[in-house]
């Protein structure tokens, strides 16, 4: 029987031939990230069971990106742990302000997570980076002490599921409906907990026409449904990515002929419209033109799931001559420092800003109601970010719709949530 | 191992958003995190709880965010297990890494209602509604989540084991 990509990745990590579903294993992590909520309590950890020097100096990340430029003196605190901890135990990648950037961004963008890796990070959102062929897991802040201390953590063999999209267009989807929509649509279909301790294997014609950004986006989401892990077989697009960026070998894993899935889904994303999710779970999903008048208060364009310098792009190109709506902010972050330089060298900033938005430096900001764009009760953001639960942003009385970028920058001009099309904008 | 406590219910996709909202993650001091467990489904949850209490949870219990912060909050309240139709599995494993059991039960388990009290056979599974006298099977807690309950959690497991 063969194996599946994530298989492989984990029977080679395991130091075994062959690995099933269920299996119980213990495998050397490549990676261990943790950020300035998850790592002071593993650093806490670290320091009570008598940790020393961590596994790897070059193989710990810390990024303190969710409430950095500090938010507030407890926040302050937290950061000073990472630093304190990264200066003392000589951490190679510890990212400071200035070079900080959301994780989920930073470390495919700096080279730090390449194919065939086994990476966990202390933030859900750690799956981000099947998108370059990585097994790549969210863990606790417990499993990032011990894998700092032994460079290993625990897994059960997931079960792998197989998503195969279509489109009769050579795999090209309609205008304005990206990865973002795909991997909410997916998420509309199977629910929030469709995936739940499973590896979700992207393929097919219209992954395969994707970017990086986009693959990023529906890997980074595979969390919202429950997903262990989100991957995509590495080819060219992805080859070409990492060789721009990663400075050591790696391995290509490919998933066999005759490899098991617990399941099979196959769409033809042929007609696929814009995806909005409703509050408060991110598989209430519903097409762009289902929508109905829904007023906001406040759009966000940002975050590890779309905070790509192609997002900013496109959120960019609709409000490019126009101007944001009197009656809501708009608020556009940068999910790096080379995403910010690049907006900047391309006039994007001066875009957004000549529309009345804000542009920030780069952080998770409003994504976890964290900072920079909080909600009072009653209010309603139209976000790029991956989840809308009860007071996810703010007040637990506001309310979180998920969205594309570029319904995002349309709604931000229409006052209510809409599609660039309404703009008569042609894709 | 046997528990007794009453029951504390609440319904499906309890997510880590409400179990402990991100606002109070500037901290990790288990009082702090204890007066705000639950807060975004259950005001002052921490005063209602009496050591030993048990929570009753739905289907994709802990769903969402890494957070360690979310099933430390439960602990520190005095909760001493949480009993799901399932669990979101970082929440599974942040709770057997810290030492706070979790049971899932396949079986209906609408009818335990909040204040129930509840005895709870750990090596077995079986949970007993005390008044009624009425019974569930949970799964077995898998041997090696055992073993990270009798170490204390993962960090005592991890030295034991010489990893």
């Amino acid at each position: 029987m063969g194996m599946t990509i994530t298989e492989k990745i984990l029977a080679q990590h395991a130091g075994v031939q062959h690995v099933e579903p269920g299996q119980l294993i213990m495998a050397g992590v490549d990676l261990a990230l943790g950020n300035d909520v998850t790592a002071p309590i593993a650093i806490d950890e670290f320091k009570r069971h008598g940790g020393k020097e961590v596994f790897d100096k070059s193989r710990v990340v810390l990024v303190p990106d969710h409430f950095a430029p500090n938010k507030d003196i407890k926040s302050a605190v937290q950061c000073k742990i990472l630093r304190d901890f990264a200066k003392e135990k000589g951490i190679e990648n510890y990212f400071e302000l200035g070079n900080m950037g959301i994780e989920h961004a930073l470390l495919p963008e700096t080279g730090l997570v390449a194919p065939g890796d086994l990476i966990i990070g202390a933030d859900s959102h750690t799956c981000t980076y099947g998108a370059v062929g990585a097994f790549s897991t969210g863990v606790g802040s417990t499993d990032l002490a011990a894998a700092m201390i032994s460079g290993k953590a625990w897994f059960k063999v997931p079960p792998s599921i197989k998503f195969v999209y279509h489109s009769s267009k050579k795999g090209k989807l309609k205008s304005w409906v990206y990865g973002k929509d795909v991997i909410l649509f997916t998420i509309g279909e199977i629910g929030v907990d469709g995936a739940l301790y499973k590896a979700m294997e992207f393929t097919g014609d219209v992954i395969d026409a994707m970017n990086m950004s986009e693959r990023f986006t529906m890997c980074n989401m595979v969390i919202e449904a429950g997903g262990k892990n989100g991957i995509v077989v590495p080819d060219t697009t992805t080859v070409n990515y990492v060789n721009q960026r990663v400075k050591r070998a790696y391995t290509v894993f490919t998933s066999d002929a005759d490899a098991r899935y617990e399941h099979v889904y196959e769409y033809d994303l042929s007609n696929l419209k814009p995806q909005v999710a409703f509050p408060h779970l991110p598989e209430n999903t519903k097409n762009i033109d289902e929508v109905g008048r829904i007023d906001i208060d406040q759009a966000f364009v940002g975050s590890c799931t779309n905070g790509w310098i192609e997002d900013l792009r496109i959120a960019a190109s609709i409000v490019k001559g126009r101007k944001v709506n009197s009656n809501l902010r708009m608020i556009v972050i940068p999910a790096t420092p080379q995403i910010y330089r690049q907006a900047l060298k391309e006039g994007l900033i001066e875009t957004f800003v000549d529309a009345g938005a804000v542009f920030s430096i780069p952080t998770c900001g409003p994504c976890l109601g964290g900072h920079m764009g909080v909600l009072a009760p009653g209010e309603r953001a139209v976000a790029t970010t991956n989840r809308n639960f009860k007071g996810r942003m703010g007040d637990l009385k506001s309310e979180v719709y998920l969205a594309n970028p570029a319904v995002v920058a349309a709604s931000a001009v229409l006052g209510r949530i809409g599609s660039p099309e309404e703009l008569g904008i042609k894709g | 191992m046997i528990i007794r406590g009453n029951a504390h219910v609440f319904g499906n996709d309890i997510d880590t958003d409400v179990i402990i909202p991100a606002r109070y993650l500037n901290t990790f001091d288990h009082d702090e995190l204890a007066k705000h467990a639950m807060e975004g489904v259950e005001a002052d949850f921490y005063k209602k709880v009496t050591k030993g209490d048990i929570i009753v949870g739905g289907s994709n219990f802990g769903s969402g965010s890494s957070r360690e912060h979310a099933p430390i909050a439960i602990m520190a309240t005095g909760i001493s297990l949480v009993i799901a139709r399932s669990f979101a599995r970082i929440f599974y494993r942040n709770a057997f890494n810290i030492g706070l059991p979790l049971l899932e039960v396949n079986e209906d388990i609408d009818s335990i209602k909040t204040g129930t009290p509840l005895e709870v056979n750990l090596d077995t599974g079986l949970i007993k509604e005390l008044l009624t006298n009425k019974v569930y099977n949970a799964a077995p807690i898998p041997e090696f989540m055992q073993e990270l309950l009798r170490a204390g959690g993962l960090m005592n497991y991890m030295e034991k084991k010489g990893h």
